[in-house]
């Protein structure tokens, strides 16, 4: 679902393919036929962001029928654990949970907890600056804390008790029925049902089945939760933890699992430790504020990685007596993702912008914001392997055309450094299983090019040797640095630098052998704490190469995947509570009585001699607090949770919004959106409107964008290539034949798709593979392009992403980019000025303001929210 | 003609062009049914042999933005969309015309990478007055650059309408089968880069038994369309080298359906000639005779 595997992720798709020769029937849910639909066994259209619903509908059907796999639910889930008295559902609120205040379009989530958990530790996430940090993201790998999770938590087995989480989750998704499914999704109630037998069928003892997503499910302003839809339909067919199961996020470059790991974002350390806040005044706080005095699981030990982190940044100047040099790291005090930022270039304030590997003038939303955006700057500094159109926006960018941005006025210094290539450096990537692989160098890069690894060690070095002798306290943290890599000929070693990131015993000089081995006394250093082991023994693991044939079917001796190289995550639910398989079929780990330790075919995500009936004292907390049939070792409580107690903006559980520009207005409740989707609401980034708002009409159809093989994202890689650029040449939007009789849309001729934000032309390609789908009472258009091209390359065209406006999911900040509505006609678009005043005109006729699209609340009778424009927020 | 076999099943390709000493006969498997249309083939092809790019038009032929076979494509990838009423035969219609939220029903999308045949009995080389065109020892068929004179004769002489003189140089070019990469013990560049080993590259008496298995299997899942291409030695240009697992007709993919040699009939063309040439000159004789 949410995923075209064949097309995005083609040399993935061989083990689907592989799959399927094995008999494994293959569902392929997304709006559009595709390359993944043509090799599914069934392919099921459904409107571009109805997933949820979908879903829900699954979960509702398994619930309904007692399809569960129950030995499992119980044992393993949080489905038996009570909730507290004044929780409130979507179903009592007409679509909000408890706890929202329409203000600050924010979730208090203290009414979420546990009923055992006490009051005093919950709701500690619940400051109103939580949406603005992305808090939940900076939960990343351990789940968020809970106050109380090693504690006893009440709970009924049988599942009957009302306020058990087994009970609430039936009620929240009892009116996620077949015909429900139909009325929002457009899928038939027949071909609903068949997904569902298929799904149910193929699960339990002796049966698992995968699920797989990709953007087409993130890029949602209810992404987060979209993943929690599927999550909990894996979870309650216990199909999480054992082989042949799982939730599988197909990521969209080569590294960018290793990008999150090790990250690029704003809010996240290395090893998804959270970036510090204001209210952080020492280490201990710091690390107070990511685990709880009473909870189970390997997140207790977050000093150990802090400090070792803090250790592998600063060295010797990091010592106990400094606290370890923790007054260094910066502090983030808001919002200060990609839109925000851009949005404050466009606000003066922002100076400088480094963009590596990245082109938003063609590949963020809203492309005309971030062309202008960089267009405001002192200085940019690209680097990458052509000129981007993000090096060239301001002598050939779409504003030029309309006189926005003036070349010789343009105040930006574009500096830009050709890259060295995946071929002309080593080190590694991170695929989507978590699995570290390294690369050789096969050629030397040509003239400048040089490698990322080459730009920042040299960097830090110049910058370090204009400061030396500063005595400013802000010049500290920099001059301090570790900064000692091993070169050889001026290259900084990639391998030195995967030895640090492993870590390293600094009283031996010896590389750590895994995670546990960190401490938080000082005495190791540690780049990125889930990376430990991948140079244990000293050496380099991600380097093995041992085919596949000569191995089992897990290949633990191919790469190294974190953590401690376990392939399949949480294995020690492919046992069941007694330690045996629950069937020999699906066997993965178990436990050996005889030699008193787990065994089987991958490395046990559990400690290897705890035996399935321990049970730990009184008062334990942390990893010994774990239970010895609680296989879900990073969680607070031990338990997969199919109701999240704390950890998302957007509730508890996943709930059916309508996409923050939709045609209809919610059928299941009378909140429309996501109540806390954040909607930048500004006059540069207007929205259409959407019900209960008027004018959606001159809007009416659903646009739908992603990606094709034969171009890589935003096109840098492809569109310079000649080989590439011939197999896609052009932009082109496919309609189905109906949309383009009514509109009189020709086959290879012109049309041109508008929103409030712009215009973008494209050639015609009408086919049957995206479906008009019968939603409610009427027929929902759909209309899709891909996403690849800009002004610079061998090919040429609009930019599709040109089209989307800013509106965020409040978890991670992911934009709404996988649909929106437009309006389509014939022709080729306005030019120059015109194109303006063309826009305009349409805004004018949809009443479109600043206000337009940020009532988020719309809930209960009569109600509208306050607006959520940029000068209350 | 028993020396030089025009026509008919062969058992040794390469023997029968001279080769006494040769390894077996090597040719491609072209698996239909789990193809991906990734294009990786036409890339990997490209970049192998140093093939230019061609001409950046969208086609509106599906995904299809490469066209046909050619001097300048020696893999082309055809994407065939199907409603359940059209399976069986390709559409006049525009692809999906007058479907609409009810009426959709069963649809189907093909994709099949199309590459030269490498015949038994090949046209080209039949006809190639330079020589350029050879046998190789794997039994394949190679254009060998620096003899070709760009007569165009291959062109005609091919019944799939794969060889083509590449503009501005007059030369013919098609697919080697990596005949490089084959004498250094690789696979064909394409093979080597198809994620879903769509194309198999190996021995054509194991590729046979291989797609045969292949077939049965598909029609036991129920997938009566399929079906082998190429693979019959009694076929028109004797069985091809390269041969397909096709999920409906050849004329789907826009392949000949019964693809014949055109030098099939030239011993029982020169035979009449010769005939017409006898009775020719028998009939001058006696013109003469009865003249005096």
């Amino acid at each position: 679902m949410g995923s075209n595997m064949a097309e995005a992720h083609p040399v993935g798709f061989q083990w689907v393919m592989e799959a399927k020769e094995r008999g494994a029937p293959v569902f392929h849910i997304d709006p559009r036929f595709t390359r993944t639909s043509a090799h599914a066994d069934l392919h099921v259209p459904l409107r571009a962001g109805t997933d949820i619903a979908f879903l829900g509908g699954v979960v509702n059907h398994i619930l309904s029928n007692e399809l569960d796999f129950r030995e499992y639910v119980v044992a393993y889930t949080n489905a038996s654990f009570l909730l507290r008295e004044d929780y409130r559902d979507t179903e009592d609120l007409d679509g909000l949970f408890s706890g929202y205040d329409p203000e600050t379009g924010a979730y208090d989530p203290a009414s979420w907890q546990y009923e055992s958990v006490e009051e005093k530790h919950a709701g500690r996430d619940a400051d109103s600056a939580a949406k603005e940090q992305s808090s939940s993201y900076q939960h990343g790998s351990g789940g968020p804390r809970v106050e109380g999770g090693s504690d006893r938590i009440a709970a009924d087995p049988t599942l009957r008790h009302p306020r058990c989480v087994y009970q609430v989750l039936k009620r929240h998704f009892s009116r996620y029925t077949p015909e429900m499914v139909a009325r929002v999704c457009g899928v038939s109630e027949e071909v609903f049902r068949a997904v569902c037998d298929a799904w149910t069928a193929n699960s339990g003892r002796e049966h698992t089945a995968a699920l797989v997503y990709s953007v087409g499910w993130t890029q949602h302003t209810t992404g987060s939760q979209c993943i929690r839809a599927g999550a909990i339909v894996q979870l309650l067919l216990g199909n999480i933890g054992r082989p042949g199961g799982g939730v599988f996020a197909l990521r969209g470059h080569a590294s960018i699992q290793g990008s999150t790991d090790i990250p690029t974002l704003f809010n996240l350390l290395p090893g998804y430790l959270p970036m510090p806040t204001p209210e952080h005044t020492d280490l201990s706080s710091y690390v107070d504020s990511i685990r709880a005095d009473h909870q189970k699981g390997f997140w207790r030990a977050a000093d150990t990685y802090a400090v070792s982190l803090l250790k592998e940044f600063w060295g010797d100047r990091a010592t106990a007596d400094n606290d370890y040099c923790f007054d260094y790291l910066p502090r983030i005090t808001g919002d200060h993702g990609t839109y925000r930022t851009v949005m404050d270039m466009v606000d003066g304030k922002v100076f400088g912008y480094f963009l590596l590997g990245q082109n938003p003038a063609v590949g963020s939303a809203h492309g005309r914001l971030q062309r202008l955006g960089m267009a405001n700057l002192d200085w940019l500094v690209v680097r990458d392997l052509t000129m981007i159109e993000s090096a060239t926006f301001w002598r050939d960018s779409p504003e030029v055309e309309t006189g926005e941005i003036a070349p010789e006025r343009c105040r930006t210094e574009v500096f830009f450094f050709p890259a060295a290539s995946h071929v002309e450096k080593e080190g590694t990537f991170t695929q989507t299983q978590r699995m570290l692989q390294w690369r050789e160098k096969a050629v030397e890069p040509r003239d400048d090019q040089r490698s990322e690894l080459w730009f920042f060690y040299h960097l830090g070095r110049r910058l370090r040797e204009r400061l030396a002798g500063s005595t400013d306290e802000r010049d500290r943290p920099l001059l301090d640095l570790w900064w000692d890599y091993a070169v050889v000929d001026d290259e900084p070693q990639a391998a030195d630098v995967l030895r640090r990131v492993n870590g390293v015993d600094l009283t031996a000089d010896r590389a750590v052998g895994g995670y546990t081995e960190l401490k938080a006394d000082g005495t190791t250093a540690a780049g990125c704490w889930i990376y430990s082991g991948v140079y244990a023994d000293e050496v380099n693991q991600a380097a093995r190469r041992k085919p596949g044939r000569e191995q089992n079917l897990y290949a633990t001796e191919w790469g190294w995947a974190w953590p401690m190289n376990r392939r399949v995550l949480y294995n020690r639910a492919s046992a069941d509570p007694e330690g045996r398989p629950w069937s020999e079929r699906k066997a993965l780990v178990w436990w050996d009585a005889e030699h008193g330790r787990w065994v089987g075919h991958d490395v046990p995500d559990f400690e290897r001699d705890k035996p399935p009936d321990y049970v730990p004292e009184e008062g334990s907390v942390g990893v010994e607090a774990l239970r010895g049939d609680d296989p879900f070792i990073m969680q607070a409580d031990g338990k997969g949770w199919l109701f999240a107690p704390s950890g998302l903006q957007d509730g508890p559980l996943p709930t059916h919004y309508e996409p923050h520009e939709s045609p209809v207005r919610n059928p299941l409740y009378g909140q429309q959106g996501n109540p806390t989707r954040k909607v930048y609401g500004r006059p540069d980034n207007p929205s259409n409107p959407a019900p209960p708002e008027p004018h959606g009409e001159v809007f009416p159809f659903v646009l739908t964008t992603s990606r094709l093989t034969e171009h890589h994202t935003a096109g840098g890689m492809s569109r310079t290539l000649p080989h590439l650029a011939e197999l896609q040449p052009e932009l082109f939007v496919e309609v189905s034949p109906r949309l383009a009789r009514e509109r009189g849309l020709e086959h290879l001729g012109w049309a041109h798709l508008v929103t409030s934000r712009a215009v973008v032309e494209a050639r015609v390609v009408v086919t049957d593979r995206i479906p008009p789908l019968r939603v409610e009472d009427r027929v929902v258009h759909q209309v899709w392009l891909p996403y690849h091209w800009g002004t610079t390359g061998l090919v040429r065209g609009d930019s599709a992403n040109d089209l989307f406006g800013v509106v965020v999911d409040p978890n991670v900040f992911i934009q709404e980019t996988k649909v929106a509505t437009c309006d389509v006609r014939p022709g080729r678009r306005p030019r120059g000025p015109a194109l303006l005043d063309f826009l305009a005109g349409y805004r004018r006729r949809a009443g479109i303001t600043a206000d337009t699209g940020t009532h988020v609340l719309t809930a209960g009778p009569g109600a509208e929210g306050p607006a959520h424009t940029e000068e209350e927020s | 003609m028993t020396e030089h076999s025009l026509y008919g099943p062969l058992d040794d390709v390469a023997g029968e062009a001279g080769y006494d000493d040769h390894p077996p006969r090597m040719g491609f498997f072209t698996d239909t049914s789990v193809c991906i249309g990734c294009k990786a083939c036409e890339v990997a092809c490209k970049e192998w042999n140093g093939v230019p790019a061609d001409d950046f038009d969208l086609l509106g032929m599906s995904f299809d933005n490469t066209g046909h076979l050619g001097a300048n494509a020696w893999r082309h990838v055809a994407f065939v969309e199907q409603r359940a009423q059209d399976l069986g035969m390709p559409s006049f219609d525009r692809p999906g015309d007058g479907s609409g939220p009810e009426s959709r029903t069963d649809f189907r999308w093909l994709m099949s990478s199309d590459v030269c045949k490498h015949c038994t009995h090949a046209g080209c080389l039949d006809v190639c007055p330079t020589g350029a065109l050879f046998r190789t020892e794997f039994g394949t068929v190679v254009v060998q650059q620096d003899i070709c004179n760009g007569c165009g004769y291959c062109v005609s002489g091919c019944p799939y309408g794969v060889i083509e003189r590449r503009e501005g140089d007059g030369r013919a070019q098609k697919c080697t089968l990596c005949y490089d990469r084959l004498r250094a013990g690789e696979e064909p560049a394409c093979a080597k880069a198809c994620p879903t080993d769509s194309i198999q590259f190996g021995e054509v008496d194991e590729l046979r038994d291989r797609a045969a298995a292949r077939v049965a299997a598909l029609h036991e899942r129920g997938e009566v369309g399929a079906r082998l291409y190429g693979a019959d030695p009694d076929d028109g240009v004797g069985g091809t080298g390269a041969f397909f697992l096709l999920m409906d007709e050849p004329e789907v993919y826009g392949l000949p359906p019964d693809p014949v040699v055109p030098t099939r009939d030239l011993p029982a063309m020169w035979k009449r000639a010769g005939l017409a040439a006898v009775a020719f000159a028998a009939a001058a004789a006696v013109a003469f005779a009865g003249g005096r």
